[in-house]
């Protein structure tokens, strides 16, 4: 049987076509095939959210899907929300309020939070910490990336 | 970890997937959200020799309603589930339980029937099945099957279903007026699967209880129907009395493994804690 799927989808509005390994899951595929190292990948089994990338508009665990499932699909990471600026307030309010220590589950943060916001303007500092709890690593109290996202909400909505 | 190689077809047919389920038996998997499957492929506790995808497959993802019954397809995402105002209206406890079933991105991906065919018994979703009456819709080559949700779960990550068979659907009475749902769950961090929970649905008429069905989380090898505490509770008073005797009554049902969260002793307390919280949340 053949192992290999050849695939076309959109990554960060560019059409690619590629043969891959059916085995090769989506944050694999953005890193090694896109060279786009911004999507981490932390745990491989869904439990970190490091790996969070966004899959015709919703985030998704980048290492619990095929890259041959995003056939057809509209990819987006953290590269392209970075590059067309639509998160750029979350990302600048992560910086002034220093939102981060090692970093490495920042990029999967900053795209769940931009979910968030967009499924609820105006969350609490619970709906925030329930939200992101999906991306809990283990180096932060979180203090600082509720702060952040409350302070984007609050702007947003001014 | 990296999953060992494997083939992966989209299916665009049911008949197509027996096809494939036919062809190739134990070697295949079926890929739903993959939420839990992902997982195991990616630790290789498992290593398929074909992925029969069938997220493509037209008709399988809707949730209907003729007032009287809720259809909610296999492949509903669980945001979907979660958004659907039929089933906060009729199947209030599925989307009371909904927000404790993993975290966004995965509700985006992980299905319904998903979730209720890999059967694992910390999970939400077979649980609320088990209290609300669900049917579960088999289908295979030669038909429709309907399982009651009381005899689909046989054991760890069993079920009733048959290796040429899959789910298409779940299907649930509307709630009837006057009942009222409870769920709980204690997890170490918010999303992750429950040390133990609960979810309950009956009657309190006058401070009474009755037709009380309480299902258990996490507290055995299966989601657990606990009928000795239910019959402790119908026909008698909402009191500190009653809720102990239910309380009591969770050793004749519950028969908790020890697990990484703890000893089989740890959990029995957890659920008598839950219990008493889970009926205090009943009558508010």
């Amino acid at each position: 049987m053949d192992q290999n799927v050849d695939i076309t989808l959109k990554v960060n509005g560019q059409s690619v076509t590629r043969r891959v390994p059916a085995r090769t899951n989506l944050v694999d595929f953005v890193r090694y095939e896109m060279e786009l190292t911004g999507s981490h990948v932390g745990c491989e089994h869904g439990v970190c959210g490091a790996c969070t990338i966004r899959v015709d508009g919703q985030i998704v665990r980048g290492c619990l899907m095929l890259a041959a499932q995003a056939d057809g699909a509209d990819v987006e990471t953290i590269e392209g929300l970075s590059d067309d600026g639509s998160i750029a307030d979350l990302q600048q309010a992560f910086h002034e309020r220093n939102a981060v220590q090692c970093g490495f589950c920042t990029p999967g943060m900053l795209l769940t939070a931009e979910e968030l916001l967009q499924k609820n303007p105006t969350p609490s500092r619970e709906d925030i910490r329930e939200f992101i709890s999906g991306n809990y690593c283990r180096c932060t109290g979180y203090q600082a990336i509720v702060d952040a996202i409350e302070r984007v909400a609050n702007e947003r909505n001014a | 970890m990296k999953p060992a190689p494997f083939a992966y077809v989209r299916a665009e047919s049911l008949d197509q997937v027996f096809d494939l389920l036919d062809e190739h038996g134990d070697d295949a998997r079926i890929l739903a959200g993959g939420q839990s499957l992902m997982a195991t492929l990616n630790m290789r506790l498992s290593a398929p020799e074909i992925l029969i995808d069938i997220n493509h497959i037209d008709g399988l993802s809707d949730i209907t309603s003729d007032g009287e019954t809720l259809r909610i397809g296999a492949l509903a995402r669980h945001t979907q589930v979660l958004e659907s105002a039929d089933i906060a209206k009729m199947a209030p406890l599925i989307s009371q339980a909904m927000p404790h079933v993993a975290h966004q991105a995965i509700r985006n991906r992980g299905t319904f029937g998903g979730s209720i065919a890999f059967a694992d018994p910390a999970a939400e979703l077979p649980a609320v099945s088990r209290a609300i009456g669900a049917r579960m819709i088999l289908q295979g080559r030669d038909g429709t099957r309907s399982v009651d949700a009381n005899d689909f779960y046989l054991g760890l990550f069993e079920t009733a279903m048959q290796p040429s068979e899959i789910l298409v659907a779940v299907e649930v009475p509307g709630i009837a007026d006057g009942e009222r749902t409870a769920f709980l769950e204690l997890a170490r961090r918010s999303g992750d699967y429950a040390i133990v929970g609960i979810g309950v649905q009956g009657r309190i008429d006058g401070g009474t209880f009755s037709d009380m069905r309480l299902v258990f989380l996490g507290a055995g090898d299966r989601p657990i129907l606990a009928s000795a505490a239910a019959d402790a509770l119908n026909g008698n008073p909402h009191n500190d009395e009653t809720v102990a005797a239910a309380q009591a009554a969770l050793d004749a049902d519950l028969d908790p493994m020890a697990d990484l969260n703890g000893p089989p002793e740890m959990k029995m307390h957890l659920a008598r804690v839950l219990t008493k919280r889970a009926l205090t949340a009943l009558a508010a």
